[in-house]
């Protein structure tokens, strides 16, 4: 991805949007790249498809603005912006058959009937639809309708295509197939795409960066690696995987490295998320990569309150002295000491594994 | 069954065989109410008449040939087209047409704005278009009468508010017929389109403006195909009564503006009537209303299909 400011495709300045007392979007800013498969990542009722909409126009934001490719778009209507939205629900034309469908967009354009047919023909040929190309929405499945929104979408050649949970009604089989097909598809038009979604998977392996959005609020912008590995607050460390949250007193933060008291008084030094702050913090420790050890050479120690049994792996839960719960995940390799309930351990963690979050 | 889910599919499984019995009754008021009644009056229209009302025991195609030809005073010179009758069929064809486009015109707009309010105030708005149809039809159009008649109080503020110089004249015009008509079935004209948009899908709409689509595109290409059961719902609902109405026609429209309702009433009336022509106006005029209903069902299969 090239960094430099003309490659921005969508700019979100200071956007609020409010609906009576209720704050939707709480001055969000971010900048989504040309070409980029950028997800909008948060649990339902965050304000994320507030934020698509108002990109497409569907919404008036309150305060802030909009820019595609440099032009502030907030007082041009839907069908007057050059995005494209794939629906949730898809909202195909149910009186007109797939090709139709498709054209719809490309005939409002002013295209000829002709070249628009031209252009269904090549969008449903990306999408593998060809066949389908006479029926009705009604006569397809699910996921052959949710590829006509695609295509539908497509066919104009949009600077940003917009999808707004394209994949939640689809059933687990299908969606895990459309992901490489949209992702694939994206590479192969380089339309940016700006993806809304709440499962946090596909927001992973589908996306270029990601934003969490919770409360209306933009919590980290990052790629997958960054929002897993280096959280910067509670929300996104919970909501991205699971975590282990351990308070601990931090006596300073120095060149981004944190200095801090464990439960049980070892000391403990690891990376601060930037904007982290001393007195009592919480730690970030992925179950993962937790280890276990004898009680001496622990980091922490607690007693085994909970083991479940995962097949590849063992759920094991340690209740600290102070009552504090720390999940481990145990790999069920040859080997591995599998511990006992109510058995006193040890645990452990790398430096790197650990992570001062913004409190 | 498909989409019943399970419950639905075992309601089915137990009521399964009593279904000819459960459809009994209807097929009795069917029968009793409106097959019989049909047949009495196709038979009607084949019998002679009787000079004061009823009729006579014999077969003839008298009443149809007076409604069709014209054979002058005496009945025998060569025929002729006879186009009185046609022209009143012609009329009320005309008149209802017009009220149904006017009933149209307001009744879209009433309904969406009915379907698009929150859901607890809808039940109230949809109250409020059936209360004027507690009173009587009769004294409903009478009342249009005074209103519209030319020193009526539609006048009078058209006046006092200086729209207008002089009272327009509507009473015992077309148009006043028209105005009746939409009077009369205005709401079997909004509740089948309410309905109807009810259920649109508004993300169609955002849809289409997400496609480029002006907001005029959007309603003639997708909100008007995707309501268009709704609407001809509608259209037949006010097509039908209003072709046979004969109340309006008589109290507002005057002498002049006869339609079929009218010249079939008058066929059952006092010493002057001849029910064998009113049976043959009356069963020209059901095959006209049959052949606008198989064409529009014809539409829907091939639509469908």
């Amino acid at each position: 991805m090239a960094e430099d400011q003309g490659d921005i495709a969508v700019d979100i300045d200071h956007v609020t949007k409010r609906y009576g007392d209720f704050t939707a979007l709480a001055d969000v800013s971010l900048a989504i790249r040309s070409n980029e498969f950028f997800t909008l990542l948060g649990p339902s009722g965050c304000g994320k498809t507030t934020l698509l909409r108002c990109i497409a126009g569907f919404e008036d934001i309150t305060l802030g603005a909009i820019r595609l490719y440099g032009d502030n778009i907030v007082d041009l209507p839907p069908n007057k912006r050059p995005v494209n939205t794939v629906f949730q629900q898809y909202a195909l034309f149910p009186h007109m058959d797939v090709t139709r469908n498709v054209m719809f967009g490309l005939l409002r354009l002013g295209q000829s009937e002709a070249a628009a047919r031209k252009r269904a023909g090549e969008v449903l040929d990306l999408v593998q639809l060809t066949q389908f190309a006479d029926r009705l929405p009604a006569q397809l499945s699910g996921g052959q309708q949710q590829r006509v929104a695609l295509a539908r979408a497509l066919a104009p050649n949009p600077k940003v295509l917009l999808l707004d949970e394209p994949l939640s009604a689809l059933d687990l089989k299908l969606r895990q197939a459309v992901r490489l097909e949209l992702q694939q598809i994206q590479q192969e038009t380089g339309i940016t795409f700006i993806f809304v979604t709440h499962d946090q998977e596909e927001a992973l392996t589908m996306s270029d960066r990601i934003a969490v959005i919770s409360d209306g609020r933009l919590q980290q912008i990052g790629t997958a690696r960054d929002i897993y590995e280096e959280p910067d607050n509670k929300f996104v460390a919970d909501f991205i995987g699971e975590t282990n949250l351990i308070d601990v007193t931090v006596a300073g933060i120095d060149n981004g490295q944190a200095t801090c008291t464990l439960p049980g008084g070892n000391h403990f030094t690891c990376p601060a998320a930037q904007g982290a702050h001393s007195g009592r913090g919480h730690l970030s420790v992925r179950p993962e990569r937790v280890s276990l050890s004898d009680p001496a050479q622990g980091l922490l120690t607690g007693t085994v309150s909970r083991l479940i049994y995962l097949g590849t792996d063992m759920h094991v839960d340690i209740t600290l002295t102070d009552g504090e719960v720390v999940t481990a995940r145990v790999q069920n390799s040859a080997g591995t000491r599998i511990p006992a309930m109510g058995e006193t351990i040890g645990l452990n963690f790398e430096a790197g594994a650990a992570r001062l979050l913004i409190d | 069954m498909a989409g019943l889910g399970p419950t639905g599919g075992r309601a089915a499984r137990t009521y399964a065989g009593r279904g000819p019995l459960l459809i009994l009754p209807a097929w009795v008021i069917i029968g009793i109410f409106l097959v019989l009644p049909i047949l009495i009056m196709a038979t009607y229209s084949f019998l002679t008449k009787e000079f004061r009302g009823g009729v006579i025991w014999e077969p003839t195609l008298a009443a149809y040939d007076q409604f069709f030809f014209d054979r002058g005073l005496f009945g025998d010179e060569q025929p002729k087209i006879e186009w009185t009758y046609i022209l009143i069929f012609w009329r009320s064809i005309w008149q209802a047409g017009l009220a149904t486009l006017l009933c149209l015109l307001i009744g879209f707009p009433t309904a969406w704005f009915i379907a698009t309010r929150p859901a607890h105030s809808r039940t109230v708005w949809l109250f409020l278009i059936t209360v004027p149809y507690w009173v009587n039809l009769l004294i409903r159009t009478i009342s249009m009468k005074f209103l519209i008649r030319d020193n009526g109080p539609m006048n009078q503020w058209l006046l006092n508010a200086g729209l207008i110089d002089e009272p327009i004249h509507i009473i015992n015009t077309n148009l006043a017929v028209q105005l009746g008509l939409f009077y009369s079935y205005l709401p079997f004209m909004v509740l089948p389109i309410y309905a109807a948009v009810e259920r649109y899908n508004f993300a169609l709409s955002e849809a289409a403006a997400d496609l480029y689509a002006s907001r005029w595109v959007t309603l003639t290409q997708v909100i008007i195909p995707v309501v268009k059961p709704g609407i001809i719902a509608g259209c037949i609902l006010v097509f039908v009564p209003s072709l046979g109405a004969f109340l309006a026609p008589d109290l507002l429209g005057g002498a002049k503006n006869f339609m079929i309702g009218s010249l079939i009433e008058e066929q059952f009336k006092g010493a002057a009537g001849n029910w064998p022509f009113g049976a043959a106006a009356a069963m020209i005029l059901l095959s006209m209303v049959l052949i606008v209903l198989i064409v529009y069902a014809r539409n829907q299969d091939r639509e469908s299909a």
